[in-house]
């Protein structure tokens, strides 16, 4: 099933839901003859189209918006602190091509601050699915809960298949004891790579899908420092206010201290260029990353890194 | 029961009446009393006779809704819901305290207020929305969202415009309070306006622009709602800063104002024509 698919099941079965856009078409082309007038694009304004959203949301609508991340969370962020945090209004905010998804679109496209500024606005939920299967297992508990919500749109396959999702729990794929690999978002299927390599190599490795940023599942974080000699942070984010961030405040909150390996964009925007490229050239496709933390090299195939279908 | 006055001695008395809790609301701590004190007559004919919204229908989604996006002239509604028995009179004596909400923009606590502003230029687009709710579902209800004349400087103000009149929001009407002055100036002084007028007919909205003081003047605009089907409705009233009180009329140092005591009972006279009050007490221009 597609974002698509599931965003049309839901709103034909539920008059709550408005779909509204700030002319990002690209994952919902098919809703405006499906939902008629409970369709809604306010063209290029984001800030209009959060403002009008929180008065839908006054009118006991359900609005599910769609921008471009970078444009959606900062463009409009303002509106979506004051509008959609100070009342906690149930305002859903689709961020298409956030983190490294913006690929070859330039630095002004890159929502790499996202996670960071969203998850400062009191009331605000984060959520980041690793591929297309954990955003359709993960949105409609998303879109049923009363607060608002901002989650990195992720369309892309995988031939991973997720457990159900809980709200603020974390899936954990893997245990093991010499590292843990916290992930979230596109970079998982990089994740998955470099547990197989480490396992060859060796280790005992574990790996946790976080999925939701905010609220963060704890008790899996103090788990793997609890269980692992290493904990390794892979997002495709500025090092500041991320998953590494949100990781350094949990130990902070429960007086613990481990070992980290952070994998994030520190103090830079990344090079534009489409998608594969750009994940190798920061370093963060799985045969890279697996190869930082054993310190070596290895004889190990990285495998082919898929184009993101055109993104407008 | 809605209501629905329509008798200009009876508005005009509770204008006054208003005017005399902006006054009592401008000391110890003060409040925006000049950009208050504009907004008050077309507060009050709104709320007294011209929307479908009074004590008892509040929560009913059949009503008309008001937001007022110049957060800082909110005295003047909490004056109006005191005289229209939204909130009670007793409670404007909580201005500013940390046991209530009277603060110097509207929140949700207080029976009435649709929406906090504060911010600028949010409300066109949040009224926006409501009206878009309305027309989807076929109501009848009407929606205001009253701005200041300073805050057309944001330019979500205008994408606002863009978008009502590409969804033919005739459900809706956007009042300026045109009282010429932002925060420390003159508005042409500073980001002209003119011709406000035809700005807004060249948004595609259909405008008409009256006395804002002048309740025949506002009767006469807004009984043409809808003034044109498939058009955003704008009202530009033209008012003046501090209107009621000579000694602050329309002076750019009299937005902000906190009062010694002495001073207020001065102004409640010459609220009453009386005399002419000498102000001692420190000018206070950005806040």
């Amino acid at each position: 099933m597609s974002y698509e698919e599931l965003l049309t099941e839901l709103s034909l079965a539920n008059e709550r839901f408005v779909v509204m856009t700030a002319e990002n078409r690209a994952l919902i082309r098919n809703l405006p003859q499906l939902l008629g007038k409970r369709f809604i694009d306010t063209g290029i304004t984001e800030q209009t189209m959060i403002g009008a959203a929180a008065g839908l949301a006054l009118r006991n609508r359900v609005p599910v918006v769609h921008a471009l991340a970078s444009f959606l969370s900062m463009r409009a962020f303002e509106f979506i602190r004051t509008d959609a945090g100070i009342p906690s209004l149930p305002i859903k905010l689709s961020a298409f091509i956030p983190g490294l998804l913006s690929d070859a679109n330039g630095p002004t496209h890159q929502a790499i601050e996202d996670v960071s500024i969203m998850r400062g606005i009191p009331n605000m939920t984060v959520f980041a699915p690793a591929d297309e299967d954990d955003m359709v297992k993960m949105m409609p508990a998303i879109w049923a809960s009363p607060k608002p919500a901002y989650t990195r749109i992720n369309t892309r396959k995988t031939s991973y298949v997720h457990a159900p999702f809980e709200p603020g729990k974390a899936e954990v794929i893997e245990r093991g004891t010499d590292v843990t690999i916290l992930t979230y978002g596109l970079l998982f299927e990089q994740a998955l790579i470099a547990t197989e390599i480490l396992k060859s190599e060796g280790l005992l490795v574990g790996l946790i899908n976080m999925r939701s940023l905010k609220p963060v599942d704890e008790q899996a974080i103090l788990n793997s420092v609890d269980q692992s000699e290493l904990i390794v942070t892979l997002e495709d984010h500025f090092l500041t206010g991320g998953l590494y961030t949100i990781v350094a405040e949990v130990l902070l909150k429960h007086q613990k201290t481990a070992r980290v390996l952070p994998f994030a964009l520190n103090e830079k925007w990344f090079k534009p260029a489409l998608l594969p490229a750009v994940i190798e050239h920061e370093g963060f496709s799985g045969k890279q990353v697996a190869e930082a933390i054993l310190g070596y090299q290895t004889s190990h195939i990285q495998p082919e890194i898929l184009k993101p279908q055109f993104a407008e | 029961m809605q209501n629905n006055i329509r008798d200009n001695k009876e508005l005009e008395a509770i204008a006054l009446n208003v005017r005399e809790h902006i006054i009592k609301m401008s000391t110890d701590g003060g409040c925006f009393t000049g950009a208050s004190l504009s907004a008050v007559d077309m507060i009050v004919y709104l709320y007294a006779e011209f929307l479908n919204l009074h004590k008892d229908n509040l929560t009913d989604p059949e009503r008309d809704y008001l937001f007022l996006s110049k957060g800082h002239d909110v005295p003047a509604l909490y004056g109006t819901f005191a005289e229209l028995g939204l909130i009670e009179k007793e409670r404007l004596a909580n201005h500013l305290s940390i046991n209530d909400h009277i603060y110097w923009h509207p929140n949700t606590h207080i029976p009435g207020i649709e929406f906090h502003s504060g911010s600028l230029g949010h409300l066109p687009s949040v009224a926006i929305g409501v009206a878009m709710d309305i027309k989807i579902r076929g109501g009848a209800n009407k929606v205001i969202c009253i701005m200041g004349d300073g805050e057309l400087n944001e330019g979500s103000c205008w994408e606002a415009v863009l978008v009502a009149n590409a969804y033919k929001l005739d459900n809706l009407i956007f009042v300026i309070d045109r009282n010429k002055f932002q925060a420390n100036m003159a508005t042409e002084d500073l980001i002209p306006l003119e011709p406000l007028h035809n700005k807004f007919t060249a948004f595609g909205a259909a405008v008409s622009r009256i006395d804002g003081h002048d309740f025949n003047e506002l009767r006469r605009a807004f009984e043409k709602y809808p003034f044109a089907e498939g058009k955003l409705n704008v009202v530009i009233a033209d008012t003046i800063r501090g209107k009621g009180l000579p000694s602050i009329q329309a002076r750019a140092d009299r937005w902000f104002c906190n009062f010694s005591a002495g001073e207020v009972e001065q102004l409640l006279q010459e609220l009453h024509g009386e005399h002419t009050t000498q102000l001692t007490s420190e000018t206070l221009v950005v806040r």
